[in-house]
């Protein structure tokens, strides 16, 4: 059969991609977590690469300075916004989605033309689309729509430019709002798991919601993950991103479109039939049956959403510029701190993006390479 | 998962004509609801074209959305000029690092779904991984990497880049497309003596045209609408066309006729390759959440 010198010609085949990846990925992963652990560029203010700079072991400094120091309040709005933006974004997103694969699936005639126009913005540039964009959000554009349309007043929002902060909270007062909302979250599991008798399951749940009360009552947080600043920090959703996540939605909508649409249609016919033998309308056929066959694929959509907002760059440099505090993203302050040559503090940032993405990404892989063997 | 097949045609039996007439007020609202929908997409598309096709005096805040008065190229002119160069950088890098990344991809995928190799249960996560990567992670050690070897800021560079981190979703592609060839197929093809690469020759690569196509179309879009890459790791002279793009949108007084047409040259290759090939694109589109 397949003898053992080709296996080893396999094994040589494969192995330069390996290699490549092994040090464009992995390798590189670790020399930036090492950078970061430096002091490489902070202290000069910045000098060129090439000028070979002194580098010292600063251990977490670079990233407790992102947690505490009043000169970085730039990184926590750049997390606050990831975290609208990422809710936003993902939410609209699946609602668009979800509603054009349903209409799609309704025996449309010229499906395909409807399809083609929903799916086109995928295939652009996010910079296309920003420009783009970025032209619709000009006095002379979207805002005048109502009046154009309607003869309404022409809108007089800034987009973009727009200064103002809805829901503002105190940066300190995270930790309180995470832990009562995971202490939430994991009372609604337990008390689920009671209902299905699920006894150890529900003592899971109360234990760990329990820890982690007690964790924040100790102050667990304040010591570690989330310094408190000492002065109060005003953050809130910047209602300048709401242009940008309106791009963003009519980009990427048309993916989740048509991942529920190739998920709808792969529900077999006789699931369907077997429905309405059993007396269901044809929106029981949808939210009984069709649906609930769904959440793998939901959740997929989900997570390939999530991790593009978490990475979003190219679209807020082409709608907002990269000077724009209100709209600022970690992917636009690594490159800012890259050119200025703050290489440790953009390795920080960029670390705390992968920790981020890998939050996301790493059970997810890993749930789907186990189920599909 | 494909979306195109023909769907059963699914019909409900109509006894009364008042059921008809609700048939028929439902059949209206969907395709109102499509049509709605459909021309909602199309407003940026609308603008685009218009402006580029004006002068800045026909672009006033009365008239930005009136059709042009005089529709000329003589904008698309412009931003041909300004931006050949890029096009050219952007054509070179997509032709090679495409084909580099497909047959590399290619290679891998064959050798994961048809080949026993040591390790291949953690090596193959490990290769997925590379494609959720924020990039960001990476940049100032590829960018020392590029320098060092002398690679930095060109297209050849730029490529290496492409192909590297291109080949989780490239091996990904393929590896799902091959494991669906009969392991029967090969291995009686092995019995007659087919080694490795005659295993690859004649059973493997004449049944993967489909994937081919699905995994050029794919990176021909991604590498062409890449901007990440482009902005760090290539000089002035060789950016790809995202670059002045976002250059030309981004200044001080922005000359918007100009830059939708400089949008339009920018998005039409992709786009041009999406509304010949969809089907491709979305097979694609679809593998990127693992199972495909």
């Amino acid at each position: 059969m397949r003898s053992p010198k080709d296996r080893n010609i396999a094994i040589l085949m494969i192995l330069p991609s390996v290699i490549l990846l092994a040090i464009f990925v992995y390798g590189f992963i670790f020399q930036t977590i090492n950078t970061s652990l430096t002091d490489w560029g902070e202290a000069t203010g910045g000098a060129a690469l090439a000028e070979n700079l002194e580098r010292n072991y600063v251990g977490l400094d670079n990233y407790y300075n992102l947690m505490t120091d009043p000169m970085e309040f730039e990184f926590r709005t750049a997390m606050v916004n990831t975290f609208f933006f990422t809710i936003l974004f993902v939410g609209g997103c699946v609602v668009m989605g979800v509603v054009l694969a349903l209409l799609l699936d309704m025996n449309v005639r010229f499906e395909g033309v409807f399809r083609t126009i929903f799916l086109l913005p995928m295939s652009l540039s996010l910079v296309v689309t920003g420009t783009v964009w970025r032209w619709l959000f000009q006095p002379e554009g979207i805002n005048r729509l109502p009046d154009l349309l309607f003869g309404l007043e022409p809108l007089e929002f800034r987009w973009m430019n727009s200064r103002e902060r809805l829901l503002p909270f105190d940066w300190n007062d995270v930790p309180m709002y995470l832990t009562y909302l995971g202490v939430f979250i994991l009372t609604i599991l337990a008390f689920n798991f009671l209902m299905s008798r699920r006894w150890g399951a529900a003592g899971w749940a109360a234990g760990l919601g329990g820890v982690l009360l007690f964790a924040y009552g100790v102050g667990l947080w304040e010591q570690t993950i989330w310094p408190s600043l000492g002065f109060p920090e005003i953050k809130g959703y910047e209602v300048a991103l709401t242009g940008i996540i309106i791009a963003a939605v009519w980009q990427m909508a048309g993916y989740v479109m048509a991942m529920f649409l190739a998920g709808i249609r792969g529900v077999p016919e006789e699931l369907r039939e077997a429905g309405r033998v059993d007396g269901c309308s044809e929106v029981g056929v949808y939210t009984r049956i069709v649906l609930p066959q769904l959440k793998p694929v939901a959740l997929s959509a989900v997570i390939v959403l999530g991790h593009i907002s978490l990475k979003i760059f190219d679209l807020v440099f082409a709608m907002a510029g990269r000077e724009n505090f209100q709209t600022i993203v970690p992917g636009i302050q690594v490159y800012n701190a890259f050119s200025t040559n703050r290489f440790a503090s953009a390795s920080a940032i960029a670390v705390i993006m992968l920790v981020l993405v890998s939050l996301v990404i790493i059970p997810y892989l890993w749930t789907q390479l186990r189920s599909s063997e | 998962m494909a979306i195109d097949q023909p769907i059963a045609t699914r019909q409900v039996a109509t006894t009364t004509s008042s059921r008809d007439t609700r048939r028929v007020i439902t059949r209206g609202l969907i395709y109102a609801t499509l049509i709605f929908m459909a021309l909602l997409f199309l407003v940026p598309v609308y603008m685009t074209v218009v402006t580029s096709l004006k002068d800045r005096e026909d672009t006033t805040l009365d008239t930005a959305w009136n059709l042009p008065t005089s529709p000329d190229l003589e904008k698309f002119e412009e931003a041909f000029d300004q931006l050949s160069g890029n096009l050219g950088n952007s054509f070179a890098l997509v032709f090679v690092a495409t084909i580099g990344s497909a047959v590399l991809g290619s290679m891998n995928g064959y050798v994961l779904s048809k080949w026993r190799i040591p390790g291949e249960k953690i090596i193959f996560p490990l290769i997925l991984f590379g494609m959720f990567l924020p990039y960001q992670a990476i940049l100032i050690p590829l960018f020392e990497f590029m320098s060092n070897l002398g690679l930095y800021g060109g297209i050849p560079g730029l490529i290496l880049i492409h192909v590297v981190y291109g080949l989780p979703i490239t091996t990904l592609i393929f590896r799902n497309f091959y494991i669906d060839i009969p392991d029967e197929m090969l291995e009686a093809a092995a019995i007659d003596g087919a080694g490795f690469w005659g295993l690859y020759t004649q059973i493997v690569f004449p049944l993967s045209l489909p994937g081919f196509v699905v995994v050029i179309i794919w990176q021909f879009t991604q590498i062409w609408n890449d901007f990440l890459f482009a902005i760090f790791m290539t000089t002035d002279a060789n950016n790809p066309i995202t670059v002045p793009l976002a250059e030309l949108a981004g200044g001080e007084a922005v000359d918007y006729n100009l830059t939708m047409a400089g949008a339009i040259i920018a998005a039409l290759p992709p786009l041009i390759v999406y509304i010949i090939a969809g089907r491709y694109f979305i097979r694609g589109l679809l593998a990127g959440s693992i199972k495909g």
